[in-house]
């Protein structure tokens, strides 16, 4: 049962992204949404977090709040791709069940 | 597929309802059935009619009136959650003593057991907040 | 008919600096009529709202902590707690409200419906949810 994951608040704000790598069963996916996409930053201090836990979750980030932000994408961690709102949706359908970690 | 979005948060405030009318209305250009909208804690503020937001941004109540219009969506307010807040459709207005009723276009009051029944009969559930 | 879904309650926020412990709550309680298979899981500040001693006498609101004792009564005595949020905060089970049901496949007897588990171990749980709610 491959989960979805999705974060919403910065990982320097919150310590939402830190739980929702905890707890999520490896196979899964998470997608970092609103706020959260600042969690797709390349070298800023929870980079590490993220990149650990590649191995075992796929990472995405919906581009429309990274356009919002002014984040270009050779800002992000290698590896993390980049989705709209349909891939959103794609995204809770191919996955049994979406956990948003609020 | 059968899907249904839970929204926790007040327009404006935060971008959990902006984010769900995205999605939402991505989900039904794909031809998905969006079987509910269910609005709880604040969220229930995106359901008053009496919103003047800037003229140059976009207005989030007329948004979901409109979608849901469109699409013929279930936009449901929790009632317990709308009575806290003041949100107050003509028979809840009857029924408090209020002398107004403030209900946008496509939303209706009602219990919490139409998000769990949202949950039970719907293949997937989404919830947005804070 | 449909068939019984595996809902689980995740709760990571705090009670009384906001509402989204008492509100969350309230779901629970309804949705206990639905007879589906419900648990909750309490992660990060979320193991407070189970602190026992709660008065609220001060602040004059209302105290909705007994409301979690009653959750046995309604068939929701599947409770996890994160033994690693725990720790972090400076808590153990102990200084938790004593949450118990009655078995009725073991005669009755009175059980605790908290479960201190480790991240692994709610990995796994949340893992096997068919709805999660937030809150």
């Amino acid at each position: 049962m491959a989960m979805l994951h999705t974060v919403n608040k910065s990982p320097t704000d919150r310590n939402t992204l830190e739980s929702c790598i905890r707890l999520a069963k490896k196979g899964g996916s998470v997608l970092l949404i609103e706020d959260g996409v600042y969690g797709a930053i390349k070298g800023a201090a929870k980079a590490g977090v993220v990149g650990n836990a590649m191995s075992g979750l796929s990472f995405y980030v919906l581009g429309p709040d990274l356009k919002a932000r002014g984040i270009s994408e050779d800002k992000l961690i290698d590896g993390i791709k980049i989705v709209d709102y349909n891939g959103f949706v794609d995204l809770v359908t191919e996955h049994d069940t979406t956990q948003s970690w609020l | 597929m059968k899907l249904s979005v839970q929204i926790n948060e007040g327009p404006y405030t935060h971008a959990a309802s902006d984010t769900a009318y995205q999605f939402t209305k991505a989900a039904l250009e794909k031809g998905h059935e969006i079987f509910r909208v269910f609005f709880y804690h604040d969220g229930v503020n995106n359901g008053t009619r009496f919103t003047t937001p800037p003229q140059d941004d976009r207005n989030l109540v007329n948004l979901w009136s409109e979608l849901a219009a469109k699409h013929n969506l279930d936009l449901v307010v929790c009632v317990a959650a709308a009575q806290r807040r003041g949100i107050v459709d003509p028979d809840e207005a009857k029924r408090n003593g209020k002398d107004g009723d403030n209900i946008a276009p496509g939303f209706r009051i009602s219990g919490l057991g139409q998000l769990i029944e949202a949950g039970i009969q719907s293949e997937r559930l989404v919830v947005f907040g804070d | 008919m449909s068939e019984t879904k595996r809902f689980l309650y995740v709760n990571r926020k705090a009670p009384y600096g906001t509402i989204y412990a008492l509100e969350s709550l309230e779901v629970v309680l309804i949705g206990a009529a639905f007879e589906q298979d419900v648990a909750l899981a309490f992660v990060d500040d979320g193991v407070f709202q189970l602190t026992k001693g709660q008065d609220t006498t001060g602040i004059g609101v209302k105290n909705f902590s007994p409301t979690y004792k009653a959750l046995g009564d309604y068939d929701v005595n599947k409770i996890y707690v994160e033994k690693e949020s725990l720790e972090a905060r400076g808590l153990t089970v102990d200084d938790l409200m004593p949450l118990k049901y009655e078995d009725e496949d073991d005669d009755w007897a009175e059980k605790d419906s908290i479960h201190v588990v480790s991240s692994q171990e709610l990995s796994e749980i949340i893992d096997q949810s068919d709805i999660v709610l937030s809150f």
